[in-house]
């Protein structure tokens, strides 16, 4: 058996600045990405304005979410008991290498050379198709976008729609291409019948299914899963044995609680009111489903993040992607620039915590903390407070090794914040500044050249010069003689 | 009422018009202003790149020098927000309790210029005159922490021969963010060609906004393009124009 490694959440080539400027080079894929997420965005902020109990959910998703992971050892235990009772079997997976472990060998107890797969973020997030192709299984994606992704070698750039960086007649290309269709149409409806052509042969033939999972059930043993192709419902049907990989933090205390997130969690995704398909099941039943039934729980670095208390609500998410859809970032370069798994706000600061911050430190600053990830998370994570608290920490591991001590950044920061305690420093620095840009100021009195890492704004933008005369000049001049000799006596600073 | 202002450090070193202006408008309207030349920076430049123990001894002198003040005053959404977001944190962070005490007094009496006008003064008309077209670009942070809403516009409205043009997708960020116009400086200049191609198509002369920090961005592209498009902080169209009214006879 030949191993993955470990961590495959990352895509691990390059950082995000570098990965970006490949991205916004393709001018082909940023129209797709802005067309479709200014769509997705349009649909659910006319669903969600219509739910007059909108922000009352959202503390109800939240409440619930954070509630389930303070218990998490009680409710995946409950869930565990449950699940076993109803005769499912419960696999525990540290990491991605055990869960791959796991899931191969229940493939391989069944003699199975071919999977079915319904979408799962945590397949994708071990690795497990080319962990299985490795060893000579082949692992078939049912879900349309992720059916598109798998044939055309392509990577997924978004949670819930993963090809929309493609538009129509990419897909159709590659359809002809992949599937030996070269008459096939580009009118939507051709196109998903050859998909379903493709898939129907799968769904009546191969006996091995992999799921992911929207929500555990503690309460009842159940998982949730809520899809719009009915792909899903196939899958966790017709085969004779069913495999699910679900993160541990996707556990919610009680069916009662399903009410909030499946009217959330859709409006939030793609703007429909209700998902097409929205399936719960329970164990085994005979004559009715999958004669086997297998959970693995994924915990694959969540347990750091839970002992994290300033980041904790990361595992709050349900993974909806409303905060791709409305990040003014992920327009830009569309879902590969995070060379993650993971990929818009969440990614940046799920991604970088997976991985104990190893490849993903240059996801914290992939965002203007513009705050409208925020304002659309149905759980409400507060993804630009993560993301400052995690730049923290790439900041402080950066400022502890060699090389970090040199780096002109922390060089800066620290000489900016010696000048900013203290107002005199800064009045001196202030004046330095407007004899020392003289050189820099072109006859316009702007900016149009700085050096060494200020550069990237001067490639685009202009800078206005530093005028000769600041407030405090100003003030000092003008205003302090009047106005202080009557307030100055009372004050008592000490700053 | 006695009014602190607190001049942000890059409105005193690159925009003191705006502070300038500021202190026009709030002095017409018949308060005294005092400025505490003592004052440095809100510390968000550090907070927000992950300095955040550089941060703490910036935030712990700003609440020093106005933890008397009666109302602080300050022409930035972004400090603002700077304040109401993160410094009890920080404060919490370096575990001085006395701190965030004196964090949790002095927070009620920040503001933020336009919502002082509005919120707290109950001021819309400030009797300026601005006889151009204006377009008005709503910084993150006003909306999403302070929330503004239309409050800088209905304070527009008022001005006299000022014709306010809308513009599209007006909530979307212009992509300074601060260091992160830096450190991603390509994705940050893409998001500013489509908010610079949203203002250029309202057909505006001046685009404003209660941030000079979006506004140094916005221009620093519209200058770059030779465009003939300006940029005027909300403080300074307030403060244009007079026609020498007495504000009791504007309000009326």
């Amino acid at each position: 058996m030949s191993e993955v490694p470990a961590q495959t959440a990352h895509w691990n080539r390059q950082d995000f600045p570098a990965a970006a400027r490949e991205m916004l080079e393709n001018s082909q894929t940023r129209k797709n990405v802005q067309h479709a997420t200014n769509v997705i965005q349009a649909k659910r902020n006319k669903v969600t304005a219509e739910m007059p109990d909108w922000e009352d959910l959202r503390e109800a998703g939240a409440q619930v979410r954070a509630h389930a992971l303070r218990h998490l050892d009680y409710y995946l235990t409950q869930f565990e008991a449950n699940c076993t009772r109803a005769g499912g079997h419960v696999h525990w997976a540290s990491d991605a290498v055990e869960a791959n472990r796991i899931i191969l060998g229940l493939v391989q107890q069944h003699q199975a050379k071919e999977v079915i797969k319904i979408k799962t973020m945590t397949s994708e997030e071990i690795g497990l198709n080319a962990h299985l192709e490795a060893n000579g299984v082949r692992p078939v994606e049912t879900d349309l976008a992720e059916l598109i992704i798998q044939l055309g070698k392509d990577r997924p750039s978004h949670f819930v729609v993963p090809a929309l960086h493609m538009n129509r007649q990419q897909v159709r290309a590659m359809f002809q291409r992949e599937m030996n269709l070269p008459d096939l149409g580009d009118r939507p409806e051709d196109l998903a019948t050859a998909a379903r052509t493709y898939l129907r042969e799968k769904f009546l033939r191969v006996k091995v299914a992999i799921s992911g999972g929207n929500f555990l059930i503690a309460d009842s043993g159940g998982i949730c899963i809520t899809e719009s192709e009915g792909n899903g419902r196939m899958c966790l049907t017709l085969p004779d044995v069913l495999i699910s990989i679900v993160g541990i933090e996707k556990v919610i205390p009680s069916f009662r609680d399903l009410e909030v997130f499946l009217q959330t969690l859709p409006r939030s995704a793609t703007g429909e009111r209700m998902n097409p398909y929205n399936s719960t099941w329970c164990g085994v039943h005979p004559g009715d489903g999958p004669k086997e039934f297998h959970v693995v729980l994924l915990d694959n670095g969540r347990s750091p993040i839970l002992a994290d208390k300033e980041a904790r609500q990361t595992l709050q998410c349900i993974r909806c992607a409303a905060c791709l859809n409305a990040c003014p970032v992920y327009h830009q370069t569309g879902g590969h620039a995070y060379e993650s798994v993971y990929a818009g706000p969440i990614g940046a600061i799920l991604t970088p915590q997976l991985h104990s911050m190893g490849e993903g430190r240059s996801l914290p600053y992939a965002s203007s903390l513009c705050g409208a990830c925020y304002q659309v998370c149905p759980v409400k994570i507060n993804i630009p407070e993560v993301l400052i608290h995690l730049r923290g920490k790439v900041v402080r591991e950066d400022q502890a090794t060699f090389a970090g001590k040199f780096s002109l950044w922390n060089i800066g920061m620290q000489a900016a914040a010696f000048l900013f305690k203290d107002a005199s420093r800064l009045a001196m620095a202030e004046r330095i500044g407007q004899i020392g840009q003289k050189p820099l100021v072109s006859k316009n009195g702007f900016i149009e050249w700085l050096p060494l890492m200020l550069n990237g704004w001067t490639q685009t933008r202009d800078l206005k010069a530093m005028p000769a005369q600041s407030f405090r000049d100003w003030w000092a001049k003008e205003k302090a003689p009047q106005a202080n000799s009557s307030q100055r006596n009372e004050m008592g600073h000490d700053g | 009422m006695r009014v602190s202002l607190f001049i942000t450090c890059y409105n005193d070193a690159l925009f003191p018009e705006t502070g300038k202006a500021v202190v026009s408008v709030l002095e017409r309207l018949g308060h005294e202003i005092e400025f505490r030349p003592e004052q440095t920076c809100c510390g968000q430049m550090h907070w927000n790149t992950g300095y955040l123990r550089e941060a703490v001894p910036i935030i712990r002198h700003f609440v020093q020098v106005y933890r008397d003040a009666e109302m602080v005053v300050i022409p930035s959404s972004s400090c603002v927000s700077m304040m109401r977001d993160h410094y009890i944190k920080a404060a919490e962070m370096e575990g001085d309790a006395r701190l965030v005490t004196e964090i949790e007094s002095l927070l009620p009496r920040i503001y933020e210029f336009s919502e002082f006008l509005v919120r707290k003064l109950g001021v819309e008309d400030v009797g300026a005159a601005y006889p151009h077209k204006v377009t008005y670009h709503a910084s993150c942070h006003s909306m999403r922490s302070l929330h503004l809403g239309d409050i800088p516009i209905r304070l527009l409205k008022q001005v006299r021969g000022l014709d306010l043009q809308p513009i599209q997708n007006m909530q979307e960020c212009c992509g300074f963010g601060g260091t992160f116009s830096i450190k991603n400086a390509d994705v940050s200049s893409a998001m500013l060609a489509d908010k610079v191609r949203n203002v250029l198509n309202t057909g505006a002369e001046v685009c404003t906004a209660v941030d000079n920090s979006c506004l140094m961005h916005l221009y620093g592209s519209l200058h770059r393009q030779r465009t003939f498009v300006r940029t005027a902080h909300l403080a300074e169209i307030l403060a244009s124009g007079h026609a020498g009214a007495k504000v009791e006879e504007v309000r009326a």
